[in-house]
């Protein structure tokens, strides 16, 4: 079995975890684990065979035969409304991978800081990224920026509030409507707000961004506007779905 | 044998021939890069062509412009599974560049500004294959994507059509550049769905 390999996981739980988004935890013999920040291809096979593939983050990290998507429903997409209406325990689901090897932090990169940038359902792969810095014990400081439309939308928000540690500083950002009392109005990332919630680029970061693409444009141009190194900031930007 | 997807039905089928394996149409043309977009002044722009015998052909911006754009109508494949069909892009001809260039070696690695690399056989960007492109639909190229200039190689999935190309360096042996590297073919034909290696 190598990662080109289609391999079969059997659905053992799904949650939902917004109101358009919803996790889904397989198992899978045989697989191999992955790194945080890694994807894999989901493919779908219809009765007549007609087959639709599609990539998506992994939440889950490291070894052990359990796999972790989180999928975020796009109205008019043709493989994320039946994994979010449709698919249920018990289910089965081709997929391959773990694929990418750009976008990936390892506890084994080191004590260096790390700053993280989520717009929406581009939080997944950071998340795994989280995940694998609160699993392995590392040391390096970790920052998450994470631009949401609203309360509702946050994804594992119970965890992201469990996973906060000396080392691991999470801001949230509302851009349509904040929880009762935020001290902040809903709005947008700006470029300030950059400046000032995040790792100073002097203290040279390891930068993920993921999100939509005008966010994540954006946001890699204020980065390196404040004077992060652009060979250190990474990007994942949706395609279209 | 792939297994059925209970209830999956899937999108009316989409019986076009100009589709490769496991490629959908979009009507949008979505960005994919791996850093933040350079941003970069045709004042000091420059493109670069290195042999293995120590000889460097270079133009300028104008330079370039000099030798003609060429219309290029074509479909393009990206390896993330979007096709769009019918662009139309304005462009330099690889085989205007290469006219004077002289190398045993068989293949190339492109280099772009901000550091990224891609490797590609000679053979693929020769005889009307390959352009600097410089427009996409009648405007110049946006910075997001690849602009002021890129490589467009269109029979081969797009990551191949290296953004912010600032020039080409021939090699003996096919090393891989930097999606290559992380993962994805060498060779990337989109017919063949040459997609991670």
């Amino acid at each position: 079995m190598t990662y080109r390999d289609w391999l079969v996981g059997t659905v053992v739980s799904t949650s939902m975890l917004t109101p358009t988004a919803k996790g889904i935890v397989l198992e899978v013999p045989g697989w191999k684990g992955s790194a945080a920040g890694q994807h894999v291809d989901v493919r779908l096979t219809a009765e007549d065979g007609y087959q639709a593939v599609r990539a998506y983050s992994l939440a889950s990290t490291g070894p052990g035969d359990t796999v972790e998507l989180a999928v975020d429903l796009i109205e008019d997409g043709e493989v994320s409304p039946y994994l979010v209406h449709e698919l249920r325990e018990g289910d089965q689901l081709e997929f391959r991978g773990p694929l990418g090897r750009w976008f990936v932090w390892k506890p084994e990169d080191g004590p260096r800081p790390v700053q993280l940038v989520a717009g929406g359902s581009g939080v997944v792969p950071l998340l795994a990224m989280l995940r694998a810095h609160a699993a392995s014990g590392s040391e390096a400081p970790f920052k998450l920026l994470y631009s949401v439309r609203t309360p509702t939308d946050v994804f594992y928000a119970a965890e992201l509030t469990e996973l906060r540690s000396p080392t691991l500083d999470v801001t949230f950002v509302f851009t349509r409507e904040t929880p009762q009392g935020w001290p902040q109005p809903a709005g947008r990332v700006s470029r300030e707000l950059l400046g000032s919630a995040t790792v100073p680029a002097g203290e040279h970061p390891a930068v993920f961004v993921c999100g939509p693409t005008g966010f994540v444009e954006a946001v890699a141009d204020w980065l390196v506007e404040l004077g992060h190194d652009p060979v250190a900031v990474k990007t994942e930007r949706f395609g279209v779905n | 044998m792939a297994i059925f997807s209970r209830g999956f039905t899937g999108r009316p089928r989409e019986s076009n021939l100009d589709l490769p394996p496991g490629q959908f149409l979009t009507e949008d043309f979505p960005v994919l890069s791996a850093g933040p977009t350079p941003r970069l002044d045709t004042a000091e722009w420059r493109f670069d062509i290195k042999t293995e015998t120590g000889q460097t052909l270079s133009w300028s911006w104008d330079e370039l412009l000099a030798l003609g754009l060429e219309d290029v109508h074509t479909d393009i494949h990206c390896v993330t599974r979007w096709s769009k069909l019918a662009t139309d892009w304005r462009g330099v001809s690889l085989d205007k560049l290469f006219e004077n260039v002289e190398s045993s070696f068989d293949f190339v690695m492109v280099h772009s500004y901000g550091g990224y690399t891609t490797n590609l056989p000679l053979e693929d960007i020769l005889n009307g294959q390959a352009w600097i492109a410089t427009e996409f639909g009648g405007e110049p190229l946006e910075p997001d994507h690849g602009g002021p200039a890129r490589l467009l190689v269109p029979h081969l999935y797009f990551w191949k059509s290296a953004k912010w190309v600032r020039g080409i360096t021939m090699q003996r042996d096919d090393n891989p550049g930097f999606w290559e590297q992380n993962g994805y073919h060498t060779y990337g034909d989109p017919w063949r769905e040459e997609r991670y290696w």
